[in-house]
């Protein structure tokens, strides 16, 4: 007799107001497979997981464990039957140990030393690297991701839930991780791993599930297929590549940043380093790194949030910036777009033609004699919606109310089509879809095809190869030389994007040599 | 069975106006049953304090007048609440506005003329912003919670009326009594309606609703103001000043107190004395909540608020019940809509308990 799935889904259904997250959704898991579920953002994919973890209930359906129909009642109980999951944003504390932090979530109280032997017993057997005394914040992302991993392991699972993992780590983590992961496989433990890279699905994965619009599309074998028809599957579409003009040359520089230091903001802050680079008219400069080593304290140092000390440290055309308000810089032509959507690039409970007024209201003459035109911003606000394909139901559509990829969609178009000299952009494709991802390229393309020059700050190493002209790698506040990116060496980025990370000794030894030279 | 709270996917109109309409008839409701309940006629109260100052026109003067200071300190606790700046020292911002009022009026001595009187509510704008200077300037310096800072300075602008009324501005002609002397005739508010007691300042909160109104909904300062409050990291994206935001609501919040004050001392009370502070400051935080935090709902629920002044007092006569009884009232009021305030953006669904056809996770 053949043995049941691991997990076997049939029918699962679960309705929110006004969506169906998940429409008859069936799949089953067998024991030791990596299995892929691939869709874009709002598909129903962390729907389902939560619901497989015991976050939610579904509406209708049913779940097998091992061939036998179970109710998974809340997340005690999944982990009982051997569910583990890590999720996309880690639960930890930053100021408390690796080890009290793996004790704070154990559902059974184990004495310390008993704790520390078993957590040191399974890094051993799957060959992953943690100290149990570090302090959480010292660690970096992908050491902070082993810790859940760990987590996750000592409950010995059945079936690993991995949700988006390798969004924040450098290709040396992401070999790393996978060759746990396989190792995991091979001993017997199911994987269901969520993603939206179609490459590491393709090197990981036995079977993907691709969900669209909360229906399943197709289970196919993703050896068989291509990145490209998977992410069609994906999208529902075909995919449009990244048009560019053959032959462009570059102008003069636009934006100059030499010698510029900013402090760090609090205890978990980063500074920023001596950073110089130029940026030409014309010119897409990206900015590699892992989240954390100073992205944000550089965006903001840039559109004018935070101030810097030397005023010619941010030049743009000639003009000295660096101690300009955000609101000076937008007028002296620079456009910013920060990493998180809600509550910085956009304010949710406001509509979008406020959302426009936000950042828009002084180049594109929204206010006069200190009122504003409502008018206007609504217009303006038309027109990005109509320019960017955004699916809202109009200017006065919430911000709150539009997916991810439609409110960042709004978002870049509102910066875009005020035509700036310098666009400065963080994770402009971060948990966007794929379709809405090709739109924004598209769009910095023909942006910088106008003559604008524009910094592209990401940790999608894939996203920066295929936009930019130049590339530099940020870590620990420091930037490294830009390289050209036609012949760029993924080995030698990964290499500074990991390198002072993880190992303090190399870390030393860089800042040795960073103080020699 | 059990309730369920479902997020909305956009706010509900209909809610924001019908839970402050709900929170009073709720007040009501438990007023009538608590007075019962500990053996006073609970109908005959509640009749009292809600609907006889409505009911008897000659109250209506009555109410204008208290709803007056209540309206215009609201409008401007509004602005600073809109920015998630809790200034809660709105009674000693008043208390400063009179005095200030009191000050130029004294210096000038007997002879002024509108002239004086406009420089005297002029003093009471700037007394009222300058005693919340003093919170916006520990904020923005040092971090101090206003909340804390701008009610402490409540306590302390006590102690400089009682003083400055009990020393150095005593009346000379008075019975030694702690009071400013009563203003000369040419120094008092004029009256709208020959015979009452209704003075300019009702008028002046009558208009300043709107002109808030248009400040809030359509100027560039509206705007930053309620950006600051709704996403503070966003408002710094846009490029507005997180401090000049604390200071602005601070100053406008203040100087609203402090003109209601100045409005009071020369349109109604005409002398300061110890028993000033009324309690208009701190009614006004319910005001302002119960108006939704908007310029017209201000002015609504500042009449309600003044309703139940006035009908505390004739309660207080009619079933001889405490005049603070309709502090009680007024609190509920405020417990109710704060309360409520979830069902905005939240509806409440019942879900019935599922039959339980599958068994429970097995390990």
């Amino acid at each position: 007799m053949q043995t049941p799935p691991r997990l076997d889904l049939s029918g699962i259904t679960k309705r929110f107001p006004g969506v169906l997250a998940n429409d008859q959704v069936s799949f089953a898991v067998r024991p030791g497979e990596i299995h892929a579920l691939l869709g874009e953002n709002g598909a129903g994919k962390s729907t389902l997981v939560k619901m497989i973890y015991g976050i939610m209930q579904p509406d209708a359906g049913e779940i097998r464990w091992n061939g036998q129909r179970i109710t998974i009642a809340n997340p005690k109980a999944a982990r009982k039957l051997g569910i583990g999951m890590v999720f996309q944003h880690f639960s930890l504390f930053e100021a408390m140990t690796v080890l009290e932090n793996i004790a704070l979530g154990m559902d059974s109280k184990i004495p310390a030393r008993d704790l520390e032997a078993k957590i040191i017993a399974v890094m051993q057997q799957y060959g992953l690297k943690l100290e149990p005394h570090r302090i959480v914040s010292t660690l970096s992302v992908g050491e902070r991701q082993r810790i859940e991993i760990v987590r996750a392991l000592l409950l010995n699972p059945n079936l690993l839930i991995m949700d988006e993992p390798t969004s924040v780590l450098t290709p040396q983590e992401v070999e790393q991780l996978f060759i746990v992961l396989r190792q995991l496989a091979k001993e017997g433990c199911s994987i269901l791993y969520i993603s939206h890279k179609l490459h590491e699905i393709k090197a990981l994965c036995d079977t993907a599930t691709i969900l669209r619009g909360g229906k399943l599309v197709d289970t196919c074998d993703p050896a068989k297929e291509t990145s490209r028809s998977m992410a069609e599957k994906m999208i529902g579409g075909s995919l449009k590549d990244i048009q560019r003009t053959e032959g462009r040359a570059l102008g003069t520089a636009k934006l100059t940043v030499q010698g510029l230091n900013i402090a760090k903001d609090g205890p978990f802050g980063v500074a920023l380093k001596d950073i110089s680079f130029s940026v030409k008219a014309g010119e897409i400069f990206g900015i590699a790194g892992v989240a954390g080593n100073g992205q944000n304290t550089l965006l903001l140092a840039l559109s004018g949030e935070t101030s810097s000390t030397s005023p010619d440290a941010i030049q743009i055309d000639g003009t000295r910036v660096a101690q300009l308000t955000a609101k000076q810089r937008r007028l002296a032509g620079m456009a910013s777009v920060p990493e998180e959507r809600n509550g910085h690039a956009a304010v949710p409970d406001f509509s979008l033609s406020d959302n426009a007024i936000l950042t828009a209201r002084d180049r594109m003459g929204m206010v006069s004699g200190g009122m504003v035109n409502a008018r206007s911003a609504r217009t303006y606000a038309g027109e990005v919606i109509a320019a960017f394909s955004v699916k809202a139901t109009g200017p006065a559509a919430m911000a709150d109310s539009l997916s991810g990829g439609n409110l960042q969609k709004f978002i870049m178009g509102r910066e875009i089509m005020q035509k700036p000299q310098v666009l400065v952009v963080s994770q402009p494709t971060w948990g966007v879809d794929a379709g809405a991802a090709a739109a924004i390229h598209q769009a910095l393309v023909d942006l910088a095809a106008t003559g604008s020059a524009i910094v592209v700050i990401s940790q999608d190493l894939d996203e920066l190869l295929s936009l930019c002209d130049t590339l530099a790698v940020i870590n620990e506040g420091r930037l490294s030389k830009p390289m050209p990116v036609p012949g760029a060496n993924i080995e030698e980025i990964g290499l500074l994007m990991g390198g002072i990370h993880g190992d303090p000794q190399s870390s030393e030894h860089n800042a040795e040599l960073a103080h020699a030279s | 069975m059990r309730l369920k709270l479902e997020k909305r996917p956009a706010p509900s109109t209909f809610m924001l106006i019908a839970t402050p309409i709900a929170s009073v008839l709720l007040t009501m409701l438990i007023g009538v049953i608590v007075f019962d309940a500990i053996g006073i006629d609970g109908q005959r109260a509640v009749v009292d304090i809600f609907l006889t100052p409505i009911l008897a026109s000659y109250k209506w003067q009555d109410v204008a007048v208290k709803a007056a200071p209540l309206i215009i300190i609201a409008l401007g606790l509004s602005i600073g609440n809109r920015a998630q700046i809790w200034n809660i020292g709105a009674e000693g911002q008043y208390v400063l506005g009179a005095l200030c009022a009191a000050g130029v009026g004294i210096a000038a001595g007997p002879t002024g003329g509108p002239f004086t009187l406009i420089l005297m509510i002029l003093a009471g704008i700037i007394g009222g912003a300058a005693w919340a200077a003093i919170p916006a300037l520990l904020k923005t310096r040092w971090d101090v919670n206003e909340i804390l800072t701008s009610l402490m300075l409540t306590y302390v602008s006590f102690q400089v009326l009682g003083y400055l009324v009990g020393g150095p501005w005593k009346d000379p002609n008075g019975r030694n009594f702690p009071a400013t002397a009563p203003l000369p005739e040419g120094l008092t508010l004029p009256i709208l309606f020959p015979g009452s007691t209704v003075h300019l300042g009702v008028a002046i909160a009558l208009i300043l609703p709107f002109v808030f109104w248009l400040l809030m909904s359509k100027s560039v300062f509206g705007f930053q103001i309620r950006v600051v409050g709704s996403a503070p990291h966003a408002a710094r994206h846009g490029g507005f000043d997180a401090k000049q935001t604390i200071w602005m609501a601070l100053l406008i919040g203040g100087g609203m107190a402090g003109l209601a004050g100045a409005l009071e001392f020369t349109g109604s009370l005409k002398a300061v004395n110890l028993g000033f502070p009324s309690g208009y400051g701190f009614t006004a935080i319910i005001v302002a909540f119960l108006g939704r935090l908007n310029p017209i709902g201000c002015l609504i629920a500042g009449v309600v608020l003044a309703i139940t002044y006035v009908g505390g007092q004739v309660a207080q006569t009619t079933v001889h019940i405490p005049n603070s009884t309709a502090g009680i009232f007024q609190a509920m009021m405020l417990f109710f809509i704060l309360a409520s305030d979830i069902l905005i953006r939240y509806r409440v669904r019942f879900i019935p308990n599922k039959p339980a056809n599958s068994t429970e996770a097995r390990a």
